[in-house]
């Protein structure tokens, strides 16, 4: 016999479990749409069999190459090379970049596919890691030298 | 075996509760807020990376998981007022809501506040912050859908039932710089893995931490008393205790 209590309380959970169903198979089928990122090695070998065709719009993540960004003197304009694990990919901007960036930082750029390995971007945005820690043991840990985020960014 | 439990089903005796709790909440939120805000804005080393404007961190990361802790336990609230419809309980869902929005409002803007300097935005379209919106949408239709109902009682179900289908948003916001490729950074304290955080500046976080949660519960309960007295203000005990706190 079910009492009113337990019939209450087994449809309540079944509302969430099958909420809970619809949203997660929802957002696995959106998975392949909701970020059309791509890092450098999958825009020149593919990404899941497919190469992105130049003029398609789409988001690019990887490291800014060390020794790779040239700044325009009269502008705003700078070009630089990112790297993940394969080929290098040129990004050329034009505008403010955030206090992060710097060579060996990790970005992401978005933009349009100019040719097989040139992004035009339109924004670019730093990312950082989850790591935190003073000065003084990141030098001793990884041997990073302390670099003052504000030093970048004297123009502004 | 839930016996114990039972006389707080009755508002009187959860008033009561509330009122014995009251300052516990209030004492531990004002001593770890102002020992972690004061360790981690003021002596806290800088970050190797982001130099001093890593410090909003303490007031970022514990707004922004509370907000997810108010959540579930305004959801436990409306789940225990569906299914066993004790009052006090969705005056409890009911009471946390305003504070978790304000919450979720604040880990939003301090997170927009520090992603301008350091990402170079204020604002992505990113999974991570996309889902704390939603949180935030999903507080304030709760308010609305309760505030919507004359009848309280079934203003708590209506609002109730949002409230625990919004709770599928509480995975999809933790995991959600796992699954997806976000600009937000993955989880710093937030995971079974040692925390990727140097010791000196973990502490005065979790201390902040547990100053928000103990401040939350604090206000929680200050607005549960109030509801109480509001909606049971012709009751005899309601009027026997504004007779004794006037002498």
């Amino acid at each position: 016999m079910i009492t009113r209590r337990q019939k209450r309380l087994l449809s309540f959970s079944a509302v969430i479990l099958i909420f809970g169903a619809a949203v997660a198979t929802m957002l696995y089928a959106l998975n392949q749409n909701i970020d059309l990122f791509y890092t450098p090695s999958e825009i020149i070998e593919g990404k899941e069999g497919h190469t992105p065709a130049v003029g398609q719009r789409l988001r690019i993540g990887g490291m800014v190459v060390p020794g790779s960004v040239v700044r325009d003197e009269n502008s705003l304009a700078v070009r630089f090379d990112l790297v993940d694990t394969g080929p290098k990919v040129t990004v050329v901007y034009e505008g403010l970049l955030p206090d992060l960036f710097r060579e060996g930082q990790g970005i992401v750029a978005t933009g349009r596919l100019e040719g097989s390995n040139v992004i035009v971007a339109e924004e670019v945005l730093a990312k950082h890691d989850e790591e935190y820690m003073p000065a003084e043991l990141a030098e001793k840990m990884k041997g990073i030298k302390h670099v003052n985020p504000n030093a970048t960014s004297a123009g502004y | 075996m839930w016996k114990w439990l039972h006389p707080y089903a009755k508002t009187e005796e959860a008033y009561k509760l509330s009122q014995t709790l009251l300052p516990w909440f209030g004492i531990s939120a004002l001593i770890a807020l102002v020992a972690g805000f004061a360790w981690g804005l003021l002596f806290a080393p800088a970050d190797y990376q982001q130099g001093d404007s890593f410090r909003i961190i303490y007031i970022h990361v514990p707004s922004a998981l509370m907000s997810m802790g108010a959540y579930s336990a305004m959801a436990i609230a409306a789940f225990i007022g569906l299914v066993w419809q004790i009052r006090p309980a969705f005056m409890t869902m009911i009471a946390i809501a305003p504070v978790g929005a304000v919450v979720t409002f604040v880990a939003l803007f301090t997170g927009a506040a520090w992603g301008k300097p350091m990402w170079g935005t204020w604002w992505v379209w990113d999974a991570r912050l996309t889902s704390e919106l939603i949180l935030l949408f999903l507080y304030l239709g709760v308010i609305a859908l309760y505030k919507s109902f004359d009848d309280k009682q079934q203003a708590g179900k209506a609002a109730g039932v949002m409230a625990i289908v919004g709770v599928v948003n509480l995975p999809i916001i933790h995991f959600s710089v796992e699954w997806w490729n976000t600009l937000h950074q993955g989880a710093t304290i937030s995971k079974f893995a040692k925390p990727s955080i140097a010791t000196e500046m973990l502490w005065p976080l979790l201390i902040s931490l547990f100053g928000m949660a103990m401040y939350i519960g604090y206000v929680t309960l200050l607005r549960l008393q109030n509801e109480i007295i509001r909606r049971e203000a012709h009751r005899p005990w309601v009027i026997a205790l504004m007779r004794e706190d006037k002498e």
